[in-house]
């Protein structure tokens, strides 16, 4: 049933702009996602069109001075995080929500032990404010190292990420978002620089932990396919809006923005039929971005009201909405 | 259907990469990337070449192109022994075979104009005057559908899909006979990737070029190969044309790889083997197994299997493999 | 549906090219140079230095003090209108001095980094480009001695060896210098020689000396131009130190560390004649630090 209370979190009409050599990077222009407890929500779009900084900007970790919102709320549980001062923020971030980024390598420290790495989050997340006992923590961390299936975990805690595989470093920074207990995933393409089966591996693994512990996920993808396997409702992000929503079933099935049937058409097949066309063009400028809808200049149904202003989500049948004049009848 | 031939424009035999990375008691360390392959390309057919990484499939890719020198085994293109160091090579050599990299990013100076970038090919291989040069250029960027002012362009400047079309412009400004891709489209978004894909197809036809294309993604693959090879750990497990490669997979990795690719469609999801899980990492080139290298993730697995290398069987006319599950079947005709 | 990729005309695009796109490399080089205000606060130090240097002839308010000229009843005189930093113990005018002395000071690092620079490149370049052969041994090993012993000591001793004068400490500072530009090239150069588009140019048949000057070289270059930017300062610093100490310019031309000496036992009454030396010491380092930081701002790659 879902009713008001469910929803964890709520962004609306969210604009982010980003300070840049002749004037303003309008990245996003009005997004709308929302996130239900326990919802698997798979939020797929291609390299530039703005899913790593709608993620971002949740958890505030933007660069600092270089961006600006000018409109837009992000409501988790009811609060704005953008009206959230430094200390609401730190406990929303410790305790809350959790990020897994995209490039393991990167996202963990190579002069400190796994142990230790995890060891600080647990810390951080304050679930042992009372006590700061080491045995506590690394208890924790075990169990976190165990629950993602890191082989031997007792001796993988005082390994350094060098000594370990790229998909197990992965895991290793699963285990550190799953160390205590949170509300809210948040999953940069996880696996995209990894081979394809340890990919599939480690999507299978977040699926277990997501169904396991009842916590919502928001999956960053440019894939389609593993949107399809894992993920309750698929947002399609297209230069900076959302021009699509509903479930995987509905959305393979009957798929309307000219941008989703574009980019479904350009999935290779193992069935055969050659390649598609692709779609012509390619993304707008940010700089002087199209007034009225981004897909314009690439849409093959393009009309005059396309260009006034940008369309809304609009509901075309339960709960499936397109944001597209040409359905809007 | 684009027309091949049965000549083969580059054959492969019997072909060795050790990489030398230290000793330990019992002698040398070798990191054993390709080990003992065998392959032949026709003139004109895209052959598909696809594997995990450390399957050795890049390691091929090179040693063709001439970054690494093989350590045994013989490289014959058009007749010719090129298995050697690209510095040792002819220079005719050097224009006929060209490469596309993965990364788009790395294979284009980021310090240099697009202009400076095409214009040394066409320095090195062909003997057009300073005067037509610009002409050439611009000729060769509407080819890959890039516009004139793109010359005065840096690499930092345009995105993933134009850098690689500027670098799959910088493989045909030589005019070769012969490209070796290398997962060209692993880093681009599947728009983009499509439009790449038909590009290369269609200046594959205009220019009557022959392609080695690796990937990983077997969607793609089944889409672009004539025949694909599929190699595990240094050596080819299965060759076979694109559609029997996918209706009848033979070797337990090759049913392994397609079970795990996640499709879309209903008519692509009955055309999957039953899910084959992978068990465990994969492993380093270094610790290879005895008996056939895939034997410790094999759910076909027999007593055979760790202890003998199985010999390559052809199945059928154009379908070989390499597995003691198929060699029993050789035995019995 | 709108097709953005019209092509052009092929004279239309050489005719739009030689000015039209300076401009706007400049335009963007600015912008990534004054994101920090105070790099712009460094370049306007160093421009209001090179300034002064440049027209020191037609600023300097008394040229004869710079030469030999005594003025006893004006000696000692603290900072007034007439002379603005004061006089000193002969009686010549402290800010005129200290504007040539600081030219001179200017136009030893311009020649110091000029000497000792571009062999630095090219010795890192070459070894660089040759890691792990005898050749890069040989050259990392000799840079290895010159950059073991202090700049300063080695610049002593060798000046010591000569006669003082500004040339051979220009030299004896060189002799020191080159080998800090020398590594750092080699860091570079041996990273990027394994860049795919370096391996692109070797396979299609580039001449070395093409994969050297125009592959390696521009992406070897950013951390050298910011160096070379504080590097004035720093030789302005040792090359006071060498002044301090009697090796450098001989009186009665003006050098800076000379004058901090000359006024060290005139210290703490007669502060004009030792404060305003240093000071301009101070300035320049403080000043091409902050350009320093500018330089490597705008040479960053970045997308645009």
């Amino acid at each position: 049933m879902k009713t008001k209370e469910n929803i964890l979190l709520d962004i609306k009409d969210l604009h982010v702009w980003y300070r840049v050599y002749g004037g303003y990077l309008k990245v996003l222009n009005g997004v709308h996602l929302m996130v239900r407890e326990g919802e698997r929500v798979g939020l797929v779009g291609e390299a530039g069109c703005g899913k790593t900084t709608t993620m971002k900007s949740i958890l505030q970790i933007l660069p600092p001075g270089d961006f600006h919102i000018p409109q837009g709320q992000i409501f988790y549980k009811g609060q704005d995080i953008l009206k959230m001062n430094f200390k609401e923020l730190q406990s929303l971030r410790s305790r809350e929500i959790a990020m897994i980024f995209q490039d393991p390598t990167a996202a963990l420290n190579p002069v400190f032990i796994i142990g230790n790495q995890i060891g600080d989050v647990i810390k951080y997340s304050s679930a042992f404010a009372e006590n700061e006992h080491k045995e506590k923590i690394k208890e924790q961390s075990i169990k976190a190292l165990k629950e993602v299936y890191l082989p031997d975990p007792e001796r993988m805690r005082i390994n350094y990420p060098f000594q370990l595989s790229g998909g197990m470093r992965q895991r290793v920074c699963i285990a550190m978002a799953i160390s205590s207990p949170r509300n809210l995933l948040i999953a940069d393409e996880p696996g995209t620089s990894l081979d394809v089966t340890i990919q599939d591996q480690i999507h299978r693994l977040l699926n277990k932990i997501v169904e396991k512990r009842n916590t919502a996920i928001i999956l960053i993808t440019h894939s389609l396919g593993v949107a399809k396997e894992m993920a309750d409702r698929i947002y399609v992000m297209y230069a900076g809006t959302i021009v699509e929503t509903a479930t995987p079933e509905v959305l393979f099935k009957n798929p309307v923005h000219p941008y989703t049937k574009g980019l479904l058409a350009s999935v290779p097949k193992i069935s055969g039929g050659g390649i598609a066309k692709g779609i012509p063009g390619k993304i707008p400028s940010y700089l002087n971005p199209p007034s009225g809808c981004r897909f314009q200049l690439r849409c093959e149904q393009e009309s005059p009201i396309c260009s006034e202003k940008p369309p809304q989500l609009f509901e075309i049948e339960n709960d499936h909405l397109v944001a597209c004049y040409l359905t809007q009848r | 259907m684009k027309q091949v031939t049965n000549n083969v424009i580059l054959k492969i035999e019997k072909l060795k990469k050790y990489f030398h990375i230290g000793k330990d008691k019992q002698g040398p360390i070798y990191v054993r990337a390709v080990d003992g392959v065998a392959l032949n390309i026709k003139y004109g057919e895209t052959l598909g070449l696809v594997g995990e990484s450390g399957s050795g499939k890049s390691t091929i890719a090179y040693t063709v192109v001439g970054m690494y020198r093989p350590t045994s085994g013989q490289i014959l293109f058009k007749g010719k022994n090129i298995g050697m160091e690209a510095s040792r090579r002819s220079l005719s050599s050097k224009k006929e075979i060209q490469i596309v990299f993965q990364d788009p990013g790395s294979s284009l100076n980021p310090r240099q104009t697009i202009e400076q970038i095409l214009a040394l090919p066409f320095r090195i291989h062909t003997q057009t005057p300073k005067k037509q040069l610009q002409e050439k250029m611009v000729e060769l960027l509407e080819k890959v559908e890039l516009s004139p002012d793109y010359l005065y362009k840096s690499p930092p400047s345009i995105g993933g899909g134009e850098k690689q079309m500027v670098a799959i412009a910088r493989a045909m400004a030589s005019n070769p006979s012969l490209i070796v891709l290398d997962e060209p489209t692993s880093a681009l978004d599947v728009s983009v990737q499509a439009k790449i894909i038909n590009k290369l197809i269609d200046l594959q036809k205009e220019m009557h070029l022959t392609y080695l294309f690796i990937t990983h993604d077997l969607s793609l693959m089944r889409n672009v190969a004539n025949r694909i090879a599929i190699m595990y750990l240094g050596k080819i497990c299965e060759v076979a044309e694109a559609v029997t490669f996918f209706e009848k997979p033979l070797h337990p990795y090759t049913q392994m790889l397609i079970s795990s690719v996640p499709v879309i469609t209903e008519e692509e999801k009955k055309l999957k083997p039953k899910k084959v899980i992978s068990i465990g990492e994969i492993p380093s080139p270094v610790n290879i197994p005895p008996g056939c290298s895939f034997h410790l993730r094999c759910p076909y697995k027999m007593s055979i299997c760790s202890k003998v290398d199985p010999e390559m069987i052809e199945f059928s006319p154009g379908h070989i493999v390499r597995c003691h599950l198929f060699t029993k079947l050789e035995n019995k005709k | 549906m709108r097709n953005s990729n019209q092509p052009n005309n092929s004279i239309a695009i050489s005719l739009v090219r030689p000015k039209f796109i300076f401009w706007i490399n400049l335009g963007k080089n600015w912008y990534k140079f004054s994101r920090n205000k105070l790099s712009i606060v460094g370049l306007v130090i160093v421009a209001g230095m090179i300034i002064s240097a440049i027209f020191a002839p037609w600023i300097i308010p008394y040229p004869d003090h710079t030469g030999p000229f005594v003025d006893f009843e004006n000696a000692m005189q603290p900072p007034s209108l007439q002379n603005l930093f004061g006089t000193d113990y002969v009686g010549r005018d402290i800010f005129s001095r200290v504007i040539f002395a600081f030219r001179g000071a200017l136009i030893m690092a311009v020649v110091v980094l000029a000497i000792a620079v571009p062999p630095g490149i090219l010795l890192g370049l070459i070894a660089g480009y040759l890691q792990n052969t005898w050749i890069d041994t040989i050259i990392m090993r000799i840079t290895d001695v010159f950059l073991g012993v202090p700049p300063l000591m080695l610049a002593l001793a060798i000046a010591s060896v000569l006669e003082p004068n500004l040339m051979n400490s220009m030299i004896a500072i060189s002799l020191t210098w080159w080998a800090w530009y020398a590594r750092l090239v080699y860091g570079m150069a041996s990273s990027v020689r394994n860049e795919y588009f370096v391996i692109a140019a070797d396979l299609t048949g580039a001449s070395k000396f093409h994969i050297l000057l125009r592959e390696i070289l521009p992406n070897c270059l950013s951390p050298v131009f910011t160096k070379m930017a504080l590097d004035v300062g720093w030789v302005i610093l040792i090359g006071a130190s060498l002044s301090f100490v009697g090796l450098g310019e001989q009186p009665p031309t003006p050098a800076l560390g000379q004058m901090v000496s000359d006024g060290a036992i005139y210290m703490p009454n007669l502060w004009w004649v030792i404060v305003f030396p240093a000071l301009a010491i101070v300035l320049a380092i403080l000043g091409f630090n902050l350009l320093g930081d500018g330089i490597r701002d705008m040479l960053e790659i970045g997308r645009d």
